[in-house]
């Protein structure tokens, strides 16, 4: 307890008094000092000694991992320098497709997770009597998460279609579709954007609710079209939120894992694989560490540049508006 | 936008509940034939049910041992809950209080670490972890995640904290309370909202997390409903009567979560990615 009563003193003082502790004996200052140090330590320190160990620590070594040939199992790790990524840009041609596809889906899926979430916003933004109820349904997805998800439309993909198919005729239901890479990658970039789009479309809506409405009036009152509204006043508006969106979706497509395992586990033949289950299938199946550590590398990279990009512009925006 | 019901707005009306309906199909088709025998499934796949097969209900909560991983989901979560709560409204506390660089270096440390993909920290983490003994055990999955929540925890505490007034602490201090006292009885409850926001954020997280428990609880015995419902499905694939039951069973507690809470996840979501 008398510990506490002369923190209290401590934290009490005033400049003036500050200044005045200067000139006083330096044993005191220091236990002062220490006191503050102490208790800084005490408030951060739970927090960041487990960010430390859990984060921190592991980000760095597997940095220096990524230039050995660490295979996790024995004591033995040798430094190769720049073979791992040597091999990984000229050799490994599952890494390079699992890039590019990686890259071809994040594309396809920023797309149209934005114009869906965009327009579902749109939709939900009049007056419909349904409106919150939609709201609910258009998000509900988002709430479960993807490695349900991805098992939720194996059923469909596989029973469903199939069913849809021999009732309505229509050859689109009767694809194999996670039999064949192509209707695979676009089987996942479905359950993707039905997913995201509810999330997208939350940012979206509370944007467009900011719009201000006198402003509209204003601008149909002088004979704007409907289209005009949207494309003068509406889309300038929610630009902001449309930075954030692309790179929410960005980020979040780019380390695609879950729906990626659950609905099509990397097949057929590995045609689906993307990055963040390549990585994990090099570590823990293959076990080659080193290699995997050296494609966890480039991953980070990758991410961290999109958010750097994202900041900057974000910032940017900041200052203009 | 509109303040009148027109006629167009009738008309988006239909589109929009027919999206409605469609975003829905998925889950009528899981609902639906995870009451149905198993070959009512391959024969009658869209249609609703002849008799409602609960038994395939009772055999999945049976074989998934759904009380078990339930009560391990719900720990993990409320504990790594609790504890990221505590530590990290301290640490942003502190953090914004503290008027020193080395606030500032270990805040921005702290938030630059939330771009670090999960798949470039795993490998050494589980090898760390194995030598700290944090494998296979409930705790140790608590405070791996404290350390992975706490970048965006602090975040949105700091964030909050930056606009409460440090007038009433003040007088607090004068008053002869201890700094413990202060945070806990005076500023702590002035962060409820963002403590919500948070909540909601964590628990979807790590309610619905299947890559870190994974790799982290190895014993059937502690795992948690993504994680069993992975073995579940792996099992009984192509018999879908049970592994369709087993997935609804996975989903239920998700949406009692979500329709009890609805107004503060929607605002929780809205606000958290904003920031």
């Amino acid at each position: 307890m008398s510990n506490h009563t002369k923190l209290e003193n401590t934290n009490s003082t005033s400049l003036g008094q500050t200044i005045a502790n200067a000139s006083k004996p330096t044993s005191f200052l220091n236990s002062k000092k220490l006191k503050k140090a102490g208790l800084f330590a005490l408030f951060v320190g739970p927090a960041f000694l487990a960010f430390s160990v859990i984060v921190l620590i592991p980000f760095l070594t597997g940095v220096y991992y990524a230039f050995t040939d660490w295979n996790g199992v024995t004591g033995n790790v040798t430094w190769v320098g720049l073979d791992n990524f040597k091999y990984l840009f000229t050799e490994d041609k599952q890494f390079q497709q699992s890039f590019l596809l990686t890259i071809k889906y994040t594309v396809v899926a920023i797309v149209l997770t934005n114009i869906v979430g965009f327009g579902l916003a749109l939709l939900v933004s009049q007056m419909l009597k349904t409106r919150n109820i939609l709201r609910t349904v258009f998000f509900l997805p988002n709430l479960i998460g993807g490695l349900l998800l991805g098992f939720i439309w194996q059923f469909i993909f596989i029973r469903g279609f199939q069913s849809i198919g021999a009732a309505t005729g229509w050859s689109l239901f009767e694809l194999p579709w996670l039999g064949d890479e192509n209707t695979a990658f676009w089987g996942i970039v479905i359950v993707s954007v039905w997913q995201g789009a509810g999330y997208i479309m939350l940012i979206y809506l509370a944007a467009l609710q900011n719009v201000p409405q006198d402003i509209v009036e204003a601008a149909k009152i002088d004979g704007a079209s409907r289209f005009q509204v949207l494309r003068h006043i509406t889309m300038p508006m929610v630009a902001p939120a449309v930075t954030i969106c692309l790179f929410l979706t960005i980020s979040s497509s780019f380390k695609i894992f879950d729906v990626n395992l659950s609905l099509t586990n990397g097949g057929p033949f590995k045609s689906t694989e993307m990055l963040a289950l390549n990585i994990y299938t090099e570590a823990f199946v293959n076990n080659r560490y080193g290699l995997g550590e050296a494609k966890a590398l480039i991953f980070f990279l990758v991410v961290a540049a999109i958010t750097v990009i994202q900041v900057s512009i974000t910032k940017k925006r900041e200052v203009e508006s | 936008m509109e303040n009148k019901y027109t006629g167009r707005t009738f008309i988006v009306e239909i589109v929009a509940i027919v999206l409605g309906l469609i975003f829905l199909v998925p889950f009528y088709y899981v609902v639906s034939n995870s009451l149905k025998t198993f070959a009512e499934i391959l024969t009658n796949t869209s249609a609703l049910p002849t008799v409602l097969q609960f038994s395939n209900y009772v055999q999945a909560f049976e074989k998934l041992d759904y009380l078990r991983v339930f009560t391990n989901s719900l720990i993990i979560t409320v504990a790594s809950n609790v504890v990221l709560i505590i530590f990290c409204s301290m640490a942003a506390y502190m953090l914004v209080r503290t008027k020193k660089k080395i606030s500032n270096i270990i805040f921005m440390t702290f938030v630059a670490a939330m771009v670090i993909p999960f798949q470039s920290i795993m490998i050494p983490l589980i090898k760390t972890a194995g030598n700290l003994g944090m494998l296979n055990s409930m705790w140790g999955l608590v405070i791996m995640y404290l350390g992975f929540g706490s970048g965006m925890t602090i975040f949105l505490y700091h964030g909050f904290i930056k606009n409460i007034p440090v007038e009433l602490e003040e007088a607090a201090i004068i008053d002869g309370c201890s700094p413990f006292g202060v945070f806990w009885r005076i500023v702590f409850p002035l962060l409820k909202p963002i403590t919500v926001t948070v909540m909601i954020l964590n628990s979807l997280w790590i309610w619905n997390d299947f890559l870190l428990p994974s790799l982290v609880l190895q014993d059937p015995e502690l795992r948690t409903i993504p994680l069993a419902t992975f073995f579940f499905f792996g099992q009984y694939t192509k018999q879908w009567d049970l592994a369709l039951a087993g997935l609804v069973l996975s989903i239920i507690p998700l949406l009692i979560f979500f329709f009890s809470m609805q107004k503060h996840i929607i605002k929780g979501i809205t606000s958290g990615s904003i920031k």
